[in-house]
């Protein structure tokens, strides 16, 4: 389905200095249960997030009210496991529009450009300098420059380009999904499966 | 220009390459199960659309099923409108669809190649991250999100770049007990769960030769565990053994024509990869995972390891052994267990309830162990009974469920309670993966059964060389 557009995103961001974080803990199995896309964000992080009686975690990052805004910034491998768009549906649907981190699993990375969350990779170092300044100021701002593939400090000026390929960019400024360019070219696609046997 | 594997089959399936964007990828063969599909059935509703080609398509109920009493209607109300959605989908888009009952219903990644849906050279998708399970078959076989879902419902196709190549050669013999679940955990230990992330990967070398087509889908399966999008094995005898005659295989001259393309899969003798890693069989020992992620396994006889000897954060370590309640240099052998869970896409084939029953008969299950053992399928049901193993594990005091995906990922009631441990045959030891707050130690069938029996972690090699009345 068609999504939002992006083009240059200032937010304050939330840090969660973890490695490996996986789908499993970004929304867990057991809510996985929808027929429609709605209501993941109440479940992200829920293990994390929520005791068993379903009071909150005092001291997990969600749940403290000094960090806010659309940005997720998350450790080394990112969104590792399952292929559950969930994951994706989940951070997206608590309000979060880009996830910074030093590595992405590939699932993860696929599932959330094809739902318009836009994964911004950078350096280690640049990811520790992030972490930094919000531990500084948890109201410090980043922004996320698409056109110009371009992610800085605002409070620094400290900057670094990420990668995205022209297509996908060019989605994401547009908020074009893949199957609209499918059913394009469906007579190249249908001439392809006639010369494949089953 | 010489090719490797991978490459022939991709290169073969792009329909249109975009300049500096992905390939469109055409897909031969798509499974769908209950819980990645409602919402990409939904967006072709919203388009006003329908299926392009059903018999591409292959639909089970595998992920939040019961694994007692299926001929009842299923108790939990969201899963059941969830299979009820499903039912509903692939009707009204003339899918087959094997759901809960059907003779041919089990676990999407067992049930296809049983059957013959995963041949060589194919390119086999599901909203599933252990689809590579198929590359055994040398098909590119991976797991795809709800949009991939809903492009290759729509138009058979998904746009994606070509990944990266890497060859993970491992050569020699494996020493006794050491199973194909090991050789995974072992390279998956080494690589890390991100070493292989934007690589596809292919298996070679002596151990896979001479595995069975089932041990290879077990190794194939944990690629994804590693970070690769998928892992594949070049077709041989065994292959072809193992997919002759079965439903949605080639028949007759259409046979020939097929195995005429299948000799050619292999990476020619020049072909280059992107990153190649080289292992010694020798090096293996029965393993077994102390922590929360695939990679953090270690040989059983070995102690889990110091923070100070690991790479990655030291933080993100104690926070992992912390919910385990382990401590960096403990022994894994001897540590009490509760819970024995035999089963899954990984380990829930036929040869893995050989396995188990090698261990387990003469001896009785442990009293402090709750063991659920699930088969794969309907099919590897039947071959419990007909080979006899039901009796053997019903005389040690075991109880055989239904099939489906169980506590692998505890969507239905199979869930391990919080704080037990379960030595478990699945692939994922992550957070709560097997129910909020659960442990779980990932381990070889072998590894399970000598667990299940003695009720605390043990060496399975202790157990081979001890007498057993029968």
């Amino acid at each position: 389905m068609a999504y939002d557009k992006f083009n240059i995103l200032t937010s304050s961001a939330v840090p969660l200095p973890i490695e490996n974080v996986d789908t499993d803990q970004i929304i867990p199995a057991r809510f996985l249960k929808a027929t429609e896309r709605k209501g993941f964000g109440d479940n992200l992080f829920r293990d994390w997030r929520y005791n068993s009686d379903g009071t909150p975690k005092e001291q997990f990052v969600l749940n403290n009210p000094i960090y806010s805004g659309k940005i997720l910034v998350g450790g080394k491998n990112f969104g590792s496991g399952s292929s559950r768009e969930h994951a994706a549906w989940a951070v997206y649907d608590y309000g979060f529009r880009c996830v910074v981190s030093s590595f992405f699993a590939d699932i993860f990375r696929g599932n959330c450009l094809n739902i318009g969350v836009l994964p911004v990779q950078v350096s280690p170092e640049f990811l520790d300098k992030i972490f930094k300044a919000i531990e500084a100021d948890p109201k410090t701002e980043l922004e996320i420059n698409l056109p110009e593939q371009k992610i800085t400090i605002l409070a620094t000026g400290e900057s670094e380009s990420f990668d995205i390929n022209d297509y996908k960019k060019q989605n994401m400024l547009n908020g074009f999904d893949d199957i609209d360019y499918l059913l394009n070219i469906q007579k190249d696609i249908e001439k392809y499966a006639e010369s494949t046997p089953l | 220009m010489s090719k490797t594997l991978f490459d022939k089959v991709w290169d073969s399936h792009v329909v249109k390459h975009i300049e500096n964007g992905p390939d469109v990828l055409f897909i031969d063969r798509h499974l769908v199960h209950e819980v990645t599909s409602p919402v990409a059935f939904l967006g072709l509703k919203n388009r006003g659309i329908k299926v392009l080609y059903p018999e591409r398509t292959f639909a089970t109920a595998d992920h939040n099923t019961p694994t007692r009493n299926q001929h009842l209607p299923v108790k939990d109300p969201l899963s059941a409108n969830q299979l009820k959605a499903l039912e509903e989908n692939a009707n009204a888009h003339n899918i087959p669809y094997w759901g809960l009952g059907h003779k041919k219903n089990g676990i999407v990644h067992v049930i296809g190649p049983e059957n013959g849906i995963t041949v060589p050279g194919a390119t086999i998708v599901c909203g599933d991250s252990h689809t590579s399970t198929h590359g055994a078959f040398g098909a590119i076989a991976f797991g795809i999100g709800t949009s991939e879902v809903e492009m290759v419902l729509s138009t058979q196709c998904i746009m994606q770049p070509k990944p990266k190549s890497l060859r993970i050669n491992v050569n020699g013999e494996l020493s006794e007990a050491v199973t194909p679940k090991d050789v995974a955990l072992f390279i998956i230990s080494k690589l890390s769960t991100s070493g292989a992330t934007g690589y596809f990967a292919e298996y070679a070398g002596d151990v896979f030769k001479n595995m069975s087509m089932e041990g290879r889908m077990t190794v194939c399966n944990l690629s994804i565990e590693m970070g690769a999008r998928g892992g594949m094995i070049a077709p041989d005898e065994t292959t072809f053994e193992y997919i002759k005659g079965r439903e949605y295989t080639p028949k007759g001259k259409d046979w020939d024509a097929a195995m005429e393309y299948w000799s050619t899969l292999y990476s020619d003798d020049d072909a280059e990869f992107d990153k190649e890693v080289t292992f010694d069989a020798s090096e293996i020992e029965p393993m077994i995972t102390f922590g929360t992620n695939p990679g953090m396994g270690i040989g059983i006889s070995k102690d889990i390891p110091l923070a100070e000897t690991i790479d990655g954060s030291p933080a993100t370590y104690k926070k992992s052994l912390e919910y385990m309640d382990y401590s960096e240099g403990e022994a894994m052998v001897g540590k009490p267990i509760d819970f024995v869970f035999l089963g899954s896409c990984t380990n829930g084939r036929i040869e893995d309830f050989r396995a188990f029953a090698s261990i387990i008969k003469g001896r009785k299950k442990a009293d402090n162990v709750t063991a659920w053992l699930v088969p794969g399928s309907h099919k590897v049901e039947e071959a419990i009974k007909e080979e006899g193993i039901l009796d053997i594990l019903t005389d040690a005091g075991f109880e055989l469920r239904e099939p489906g995906c169980s506590a692998c990922l505890a969507m239905n009631d199979d869930k391990i309670p919080a704080g037990k441990y379960a030595v478990s045959t699945s692939n994922r030891n992550f957070e709560g993966r097997q129910g909020p707050g659960a442990r779980t130690l990932l381990a070889s069938p072998l590894v399970a059964a000598a667990a299940a029996v003695t009720g605390k972690v043990t060496d399975p090699r202790e157990l081979m060389h001890e007498e057993v009345l029968a």
